[in-house]
């Protein structure tokens, strides 16, 4: 099997309880790059969690993540060094959050939240560091002029495009992303969705999307997974999951929304 | 050597809010499709010929039977194929053009077309997409916006010239012509010609009789895969 067959990320029997709580049960499922996962189902049901665990922000009580790093040796991520896993936060993965102020240092310039990510891998030449900044503040589409001004005067969706380029200017080969467009104007979410689908396609990375809105799931995914009670009950391709749902509670979910 | 054959392929649908309704599909659906060849499924309304087309193109699960599709020297079986064999059929092997254009936000109509051969902003996908933007009369002001605010026609042509434009062994066309004027339906009828004589199979459910005359190679009559309701 060559290189470019083999899963970026494999998840096997993810387990996770808080206590007496379940977060989530045995969850598997495999990503290639240039894929879009999504994960829907409603609030309790398991995405975060399954998110955090996957990012190795938490850690499960049963199955682990496996990663294909960069030299094309896949590692369990609970076994890496610290400058390992540190290497994947600050280069080849990136999260966005559904609150931007999570994601962006609010207090610095907004070039400074883009070019700080470079200077984590070693970046050190002003000039070009600046440049990657603006280059990137057009890619998602903030006005050049507006580079040193701090996040805290920017709009919900700028900081959440700004929160995007931050993520994305180390050209990470998998991106988590929680809620994206979760707390935007239905019109800034649009803007923002279509931005999200150009920047995956171009790059061909991995993209794993939690979300509730299974509109925002048909746009940006290829596949799906539906998540209930901690547990995947459906997955599949997203038009497969979405037209023909199989389960109850997908269909409910389906029948539930105005089409998508 | 056959490029696309359905063989017993069943579909039922379970409604889990309906208390385990069961509604049938099509069952025992059984046609092959050659090379060059233009199969039109044929039958009324709710016969399952769209339903067939969505088993193909694997948005609809099959039950029972298979249905394969020739990739190269190789044939896989799409009712037993995983996600990822059916996303790479999509992109090499099989085109399909919808009932209806599925619009994105924001979108133009150039950058829609070209999708399925890469970026508008790159030389070789829009040329084409231009090109095939062109035949299908779409006035050049439209091709920088989104399809979104343009007429029935407008939208169906857009979404025509996008499942035309990359050459794949297979082309699914679900009511094409449905809502195009006299002289935009003969360039489609034309447009599936070219493609019949550079060796693609075409599968396609056209209510026009005047069109499917002369696209059809062959009709299979859906009726014949109908399922008896269950009680």
């Amino acid at each position: 099997m060559n290189g470019a067959d083999e899963p970026l990320l494999i998840a096997e029997g993810l387990t996770k309880w808080y206590g007496r709580q379940l977060g989530c049960r045995d969850v598997s499922f495999d990503i290639h790059e240039g894929e879009v996962l999504a994960v829907v189902g409603e609030s309790g049901s398991g995405k975060s969690t399954l998110l955090q665990i996957l990012s190795s922000l938490m850690t499960p009580d049963a199955g682990c993540v496996r990663y294909r790093m960069r030299d094309g040796v896949t590692r369990d991520i609970a076994a890496l060094t610290e400058a390992e896993r540190r290497f994947l936060f600050r280069t080849d993965w990136g999260y966005v959050h559904q609150d931007p102020a999570a994601g962006l240092r609010m207090a610095v310039s907004a070039g400074a939240n883009v070019g700080e990510r470079l200077m984590a891998i070693g970046a050190r030449h002003y000039g070009r560091i600046r440049g990657s900044a603006l280059d990137w503040l057009a890619r998602v589409e903030i006005d050049p002029d507006r580079i040193d001004e701090t996040p805290q005067n920017y709009s919900g969706g700028m900081r959440q495009r700004l929160q995007i380029a931050r993520n994305l200017v180390t050209a990470p080969r998998l991106v988590f992303m929680d809620e994206p467009t979760g707390g935007l104007d239905v019109s800034v979410q649009a803007r923002l969705l279509d931005l999200l689908r150009g920047l995956v396609a171009e790059l061909g990375l991995a993209a794993i999307v939690v979300t509730h809105d299974l509109a925002v799931a048909r746009l940006l995914s290829q596949r799906m997974l539906v998540m209930k009670g901690g547990a995947v009950i459906e997955s599949g391709l997203t038009d497969q999951v979405l037209d023909d749902p199989r389960e109850a509670y997908t269909q409910l979910l389906v029948s539930s929304i105005l089409p998508p | 050597m056959a490029a696309l054959a359905l063989c017993g392929a069943e579909k039922t649908f379970t409604m889990h809010l309906r208390g385990g309704m069961r509604l049938p599909v099509v069952a025992g659906v059984e046609f092959s499709v050659e090379p060059g060849e233009c199969v039109v499924l044929a039958g009324p309304s709710g016969a399952g010929k769209s339903s067939i087309l969505r088993m193909i193109w694997g948005t609809y699960r099959c039950d029972r039977g298979a249905i394969l599709v020739r990739d190269g020297a190789a044939m896989v079986d799409v009712a037993a194929a995983t996600a990822r064999e059916i996303l790479r059929l999509r992109s090499r092997v099989i085109a399909s053009v919808s009932q209806f254009l599925r619009v994105v936000p924001r979108v133009p109509a150039l950058d829609v077309v070209a999708e399925p051969l890469g970026r508008a902003a790159d030389e070789e996908p829009r040329a084409a997409a231009e090109a095939m933007l062109r035949r299908l009369n779409v006035p050049e002001r439209l091709w920088s916006l989104p399809p979104a605010t343009f007429s029935g026609g407008e939208q169906q042509r857009i979404n025509i010239a996008r499942g035309f434009l990359p050459e794949r062994p297979i082309l699914l066309l679900d009511e094409p012509t449905a809502s195009l004027d006299a002289a935009n339906r003969a360039r489609v009828v034309e447009l599936i010609g070219e493609k019949k004589r550079r060796g693609t199979a075409v599968v396609a459910v056209v209510h026009d009789d005047d069109v499917r005359t002369r696209i059809a190679d062959r009709i299979v009559d859906v009726t014949q895969f109908t399922k008896p309701s269950e009680p």
